[in-house]
């Protein structure tokens, strides 16, 4: 199943003028025959820069770093394990707090792998609504990344404004959900309701509202001097490097690799919405910038054609699939049916059994590729639910982006890849 | 079918359960073997002399799947990546995976999903490792993406990964007795170090 990939879009000209390298040059590696004194600072795992519980011991020349080593592991919860322990239903939940900023997307994730195993599908309006959720989520992961990414690098009122905005995609998904972050809404079988009144007009309102925030950001930090002179040229790490450490999403993206798999391989009905991926050349700081920012617009137009479509299939079309071994029944019919009353003890106390095998359910997250690759023996548990955490391979690539450059510039590419702690340890 | 599985955990109504569903789940999978003519990675495998170490081909809801043997991974996976039909380039993810509740032998897999950037498609592959030798070769030279998921594979199952630059734990802290993903491995609660509400701590330790 392939289809024909959109054209990358072109950064403007200004991105390829400011092509300078900023701070010393590249070349300021130590001899170690020199006997060169370093000193060897320990940054994290409580630093306000980490993003988490991330330590790197870093070898410093003065302000060069000559070594960078990552310690992970400080949020290192076993969530593997746990699933292995609980019924398909329960062990969704547990997607919710691994990758704890892009939950729906983790959420679908686990959910495709399930239902591949089941062999299900999706009513189309579950698929719509799925693809809406996902890049909301989108919208409100690259919000944080923002706003955290410009505090790093001392633009501190990008902040402000970015987390508001991420605050509006919160409240939607409280409307809907009742819960602001961790909703676990998509679950194996489609998603556990359908909009309620008013949330429609209020995701509406929203993607009504933000393409003029995106502006303002761009009008705040794309040609911005300083904003440039701090992310041009920093942290380069070339399309071939990029491959060989396995990273994925925006920071693969912004290297020249177009890889996205909401084009290359469509899942959740992707295929019959139009946007455009955008590609960096540099795989700089500030190309990963631009890739994010127009990711955002491109997030916000699927939004706009998925909410279309899910108003035109009108309230009354389902988002579960009407299989009763996988998807729990309405409320209402549990008053007047037995078998519905049935079904629904069945399925939240034993759970169903999937067939012996292996699925993967794979989409783009906010970060990249998010995998989980579900193991069944038969029985109500998962065998073995392995995560594919993004953050996990783009963090790999660190000490390499690092090596020579100024200490001042490792906040700014640990930002700039966008990792997530819970992502990483699991 | 055993009455109860110890080292699982397993028994009663649980094992009766699993053991109806591998009954009944048989008819329903979609499952079909794959050979050299019908899958372009078995075919580069065997092109380069390597179809004898392929121990099974295994297509389940068009997702492909090769078991291998672990003695030749590093030429499978440097054939798979520079293959010009095949050009899996891109680490997708590498994981184990332990089979003690399946009662087959060898007990481990390293798995080895990889994704192609020309062609799109995603393979995965298996490699066997028994218990009583686990080890297997590194892959780090063939993709420095490698470098931590062994790592990990080392930390969670105990699997040696011979010729890695560096491998010690990496979640669990250096000190840690046991390799937590293993299936004998319990799930119990950690002692706690603080001692107010110890008692009510010790009554929901699960197990």
């Amino acid at each position: 199943m392939t289809m024909q990939l959109s054209k990358p879009l072109e950064l403007p000209e200004l991105a390829r003028k400011n092509n300078i390298p900023s701070g010393i040059e590249l070349e300021r590696f130590i001899d170690p025959e020199t006997d060169q004194e370093t000193m060897t600072i320990n940054m994290g795992p409580s630093h306000p820069s980490t993003h988490g519980v991330l330590r790197l011991v870093l070898e410093l020349d003065g302000e060069t770093v000559v070594n960078c080593t990552p310690h992970i592991g400080y949020l290192h919860t076993g969530i593997e394990k746990t699933m292995e322990n609980l019924s398909y239903y329960k062990a969704l939940v547990l997607t919710d707090r691994e990758d704890y900023l892009s939950n729906l997307c983790n959420n679908l994730a686990y959910s495709m792998a399930v239902e591949k195993l089941m062999n299900v599908t999706i009513p189309i309006k579950g698929q719509y609504m799925r693809v809406l959720l996902n890049e909301l989520e989108r919208i409100a992961s690259h919000m944080l990344w923002l706003g955290t990414h410009c505090l790093d690098i001392g633009a501190m009122s990008v902040f402000f404004y970015s987390w508001q905005d991420r605050d509006r995609v919160l409240e939607i998904k409280e409307h809907l959900s009742g819960v602001r972050t961790k909703t676990s809404w998509i679950c194996p079988g489609g998603l556990r309701g359908d909009a309620p009144t008013g949330w429609l007009e209020r995701v509406q309102e929203f993607l009504d509202y933000f393409p003029a925030r995106i502006a303002m950001y761009e009008t705040l930090l794309t040609n911005n001097p300083i904003w440039i002179e701090r992310t041009r040229g920093v942290g380069i790490i070339s399309g071939e490097d990029a491959i060989a450490f396995g990273m994925a999403g925006p920071s693969l993206r912004a290297s020249g690799v177009n890889l996205d798999l909401r084009k290359t391989n469509p899942y959740s009905s992707y295929e019959e919405f139009e946007f455009d991926v955008a590609v960096g050349t540099y795989g700089d700081v500030y190309d990963r910038y631009r890739v994010r920012m127009e990711e955002l617009r491109q997030s916000q137009a699927i939004c706009v054609q998925a909410l279309q479509k899910v108003i035109k299939m009108g309230p009354d079309s389902p988002v579960r699939t009407s299989d009763r071994k996988i998807a729990p029944p309405p409320r209402e019919e549990l008053d007047t049916s037995m078998e519905a009353l049935i079904h629904h003890f069945k399925l939240f106390t034993e759970g169903y059994h999937p067939p012996i095998g292996e699925a993967i359910g794979a989409v783009e997250g906010p970060r990249g590729e998010k995998a989980y690759y579900v193991v069944s023996d038969g029985s109500n548990k998962p065998y073995r639910a392995r995560i594919k955490g993004p953050s996990f391979y783009n963090l790999q690539a660190l000490p390499t982006m690092v090596q020579g450059r100024l200490v001042a510039d490792v906040v700014a590419m640990i930002g700039s890849i966008d990792i997530v702690l819970g992502d990483i340890d699991r | 079918m055993v009455d109860t599985d110890v080292r699982l955990g397993l028994s009663g109504s649980d094992l009766a359960i699993r053991d109806r569903t591998f009954k009944n789940d048989l008819a329903r999978v979609d499952e079909s073997s794959l050979t050299p003519d019908n899958c372009a990675e078995f075919k580069a495998l065997a092109e380069a002399g390597l179809a004898g170490e392929v121990v099974l081909g295994k297509r389940f809801r068009d997702q492909d799947f090769l078991t291998v043997r672990k003695d030749r991974i590093v030429d499978i996976l440097t054939t798979l990546r520079d293959d010009a039909d095949c050009d899996y380039r891109l680490v997708s993810d590498i994981f184990g995976v332990d089979l003690l509740g399946f009662d087959r032998e060898p007990r481990f897999e390293v798995i080895y999903s990889l994704y192609s950037l020309s062609t799109n498609r995603r393979i995965v592959i298996k490699a066997q490792v028994d218990e009583d030798e686990a080890a297997i070769d590194t892959v780090s030279d063939v993709w420095p993406a490698a470098n931590w998921p062994e790592r990990e594979i080392f930390d969670l199952f105990g699997i040696h990964f011979k010729g890695h630059p560096d491998l010690r734990r990496i979640l669990m802290p250096d000190d840690w007795v046991g390799h937590p993903l293993r299936k004998d491995y319990p799930l119990g609660g950690e002692e706690v170090e603080f001692s107010h509400n110890v008692r009510g701590r010790e009554e929901n330790l699960p197990g």
